[in-house]
């Protein structure tokens, strides 16, 4: 039998078989088997879409009184047709360089992996408008880029092309831990009312509400303790008043300022 | 021959002899623990009387344990035993009473002073509570009178929330497998360091969730030695507060007993977090907290909850550092009654007597749990 060297997957091709009589025809490849009645002397045609899993084919031509057998390729198509968009994190503090990663893998239309060359662009857009873009040309199918974190807080529009081809990711860029975190202490009634100012990372952005602020309250012979959420940008708790107390305010492992306390 | 069915049938002979024997005529504490009657009917004494009003608790016969007291008038039945397991949904509803200890403070010809120490099976371990009973001579018996502790009544009000709550949305199951999903929150182990013990090596150390959604974490240590084969890997188990907050940082200590520090070589440190849905509420003041020397070094303080929940089950962790700041010790307390809105609830943490003169400072976190919420 004659048999093409290769065959890109999905496209029609032809076997020519030598001899006389019937005989069966079997493709033998990864994922996917074919078999056919034909009369031997004859060309064979097969359609577009027979063979589609890219991959090495065994090709065996059985008849009555004798069998043969060779081997061909069945190759991805050169037009990309998908594209595996793997963005991460999905999350991440602002001004972190390096910190967003993006790995495209290229497909045909049958899922066949594009191991020839091509260029894929990258494109990172903030929501104040900055874009970073960065035109990467993949190997063996596959292309990767990294990206820095803006200093402002938002959802970030991660996209990745292949000529008409697109595959896009969001990304959040969530506030870094408190800056310059202060509170105020004020007298209200026999206790003491404690609120931070708007708590702020270094770049400015708000810091979430639920983040957790710890108001510390030391006094003579004891100690008082608050965990409390932000609500609308601030801390806010009443405690009892103790003169001479040192009252301090932290949020994780960043300190805030210190009250001495005097009635 | 064989002598098996030989022996088989003497067996069973002795233990239907037994088993008849043991219902005729059974031991009182073996009664007792049956539920079919006490080991102690007397009060002919004051520690006789004392100890039949434990040995009532211990096998939840109320009526009985009531109809002993000389106050029973200031007080009903349902409120004596909510007194004892609590008036809310708590650590206690749910145990029983493993042991009691009776100890004699005074005694006079017509009262005495008894101290009884209540030791309860909890699903957390063991929890102790003490009760100062004063009894009283009537006739030729005596009886105790209950330290009626009643519940404190919160006012009628409406405690307006809105504090944030996180949900989470996982990707489905069809997406593709490029698709994103929600990251997992970022922890960071802030401080670690073993520590030699008694009874083996303890993992100290403290864990900060640096993301801006709340984690579900817990820590596992694993252990190897000088030539890096492993010792052992364990975990904080409950010795860390679960639940993380943004922001918040907890103690956490892992325990690998029988094993000398000199064998270890070095420590990896696995910190694992989860996203979990949870609210910010309730919010809990640790106030009038104290540390207090040896002897019997501990912490004491009051836990009050200042949001309109009830906390059924709190958790205090308290975190004790040096005079540089590293940490000492890690130690735990579960509370045994539900935190009511505004109601102070009192905490004590024990700590090692050894330890205790190199502690300056400390950081108490508590961790809460609510029938009905989440975590």
């Amino acid at each position: 039998m004659s048999l093409p060297k290769f065959v890109e997957a999905g496209n029609a091709f032809s076997i020519q078989s030598a001899g006389s009589g019937r005989s069966t025809l079997y493709f033998i490849g990864p994922g996917q088997v074919l078999k056919r009645d034909v009369q031997l002397g004859q060309t064979v045609f097969f359609p577009a879409g027979s063979l589609y899993n890219a991959g090495h084919y065994l090709v065996v031509l059985a008849g009555d009184s004798s069998t043969e057998s060779e081997a061909f390729d069945v190759l991805p198509a050169t037009r990309p047709a998908d594209l595996s968009f793997l963005a991460r994190p999905s999350r991440l503090p602002v001004s972190l360089h390096n910190g967003i990663t993006g790995a495209v893998y290229v497909f045909d239309a049958y899922h066949n992996l594009i191991t020839i060359p091509a260029q894929v662009s990258f494109e990172l857009t903030t929501p104040s408008g900055t874009v970073q873009k960065h035109i990467v040309a993949t190997r063996d199918g596959a292309a990767w880029t990294v990206m820095d974190s803006t200093a402002q807080q938002g959802m970030d529009k991660f996209e990745a092309r292949i000529g008409e081809i697109l595959s896009a990711r969001v990304v959040a860029q969530v506030p870094g831990d408190p800056c310059g975190l202060k509170m105020n202490a004020t007298q209200s009634g026999q206790g003491l009312q404690l609120k931070t100012d708007p708590v702020r990372d270094c770049n400015g952005n708000a810091v979430p509400d639920g983040t957790i602020v710890t108001f510390t309250e030391a006094y003579e012979g004891g100690q008082t303790t608050v965990d409390v959420p932000l609500k609308r940008g601030i801390a806010e708790v009443g405690m009892a008043s103790h003169n001479g107390a040192i009252i301090s305010v932290a949020s994780g492992v960043v300190l805030g300022n210190q009250i001495r306390w005097e009635k | 021959m064989s002598k098996g069915p030989l022996l088989a049938a003497t067996l069973a002979g002795i233990t239907v002899a037994l088993v008849v024997i043991g219902t005729l005529w059974p031991v009182p504490s073996a009664a007792a623990y049956a539920g079919a009657g006490t080991m102690l009917h007397s009060s002919s004494t004051p520690e006789e009387a004392a100890a039949t009003l434990g040995n009532d608790i211990r096998t939840q016969t109320w009526d009985k344990a009531y109809a002993s007291f000389a106050n029973k008038a200031e007080f009903t039945e349902p409120e004596f035993v909510h007194d004892l397991t609590g008036y809310y949904p708590s650590l206690l509803t749910y145990t029983t009473l493993d042991k009691f200890e009776v100890r004699s403070l005074h005694a006079s010809s017509n009262d005495a002073e008894m101290q009884l120490t209540l030791h309860w099976a909890t699903v957390v371990g063991s929890s102790a509570s003490t009760r100062d009973l004063h009894l009283v001579r009537n006739g030729d018996h005596w009886e105790p009178v209950w330290p009626i502790v009643k519940q404190q009544e919160v006012p009628p009000q409406v405690i307006p929330v809105n504090y944030l709550r996180w949900d989470v949305i996982y990707r489905g199951p069809g997406d593709d497998w490029g698709a994103q999903d929600v990251e997992a929150p970022h922890v960071r182990i802030v401080d670690m360091h073993p520590v030699e013990r008694a009874d083996g090596v303890v993992i100290l150390g403290e864990l900060l969730n640096e993301d801006v959604v709340p984690a579900y974490v817990s820590v596992t240590a694993t252990l190897l030695s000088k030539n890096q084969s492993t010792i052992g890997t364990e975990g904080s188990f409950d010795k860390i507060s679960h639940l993380l907050l943004p922001k918040q940082v907890t103690p956490f200590l892992i325990r690998f007993p029988n094993v000398a520090l000199s064998d270890v070589g070095s420590i990896r440190m696995t910190p694992l977090s989860a996203l979990i849905a949870a609210s910010a509420d309730p919010v809990i003041e640790i106030g009038s907290e104290q540390l207090h020397p040896n002897p019997g070094a501990s912490l004491t303080g009051q836990l009050i909850n200042q949001s309109g929940q009830i906390v059924n089950v709190a958790h205090v962790l308290g975190t004790f550092y040096d005079k540089s700041g590293k940490v000492v010790w890690v130690a735990d307390q579960y509370v045994d009654q539900a935190l009511l809105p505004q109601m102070p609830v009192p905490f004590e943490i024990h700590i090692p007597e050894d330890l205790a003169r190199n502690i300056s400072t400390e950081r108490t976190v508590v961790a809460t749990y609510s029938s009905g919420s989440a975590l």
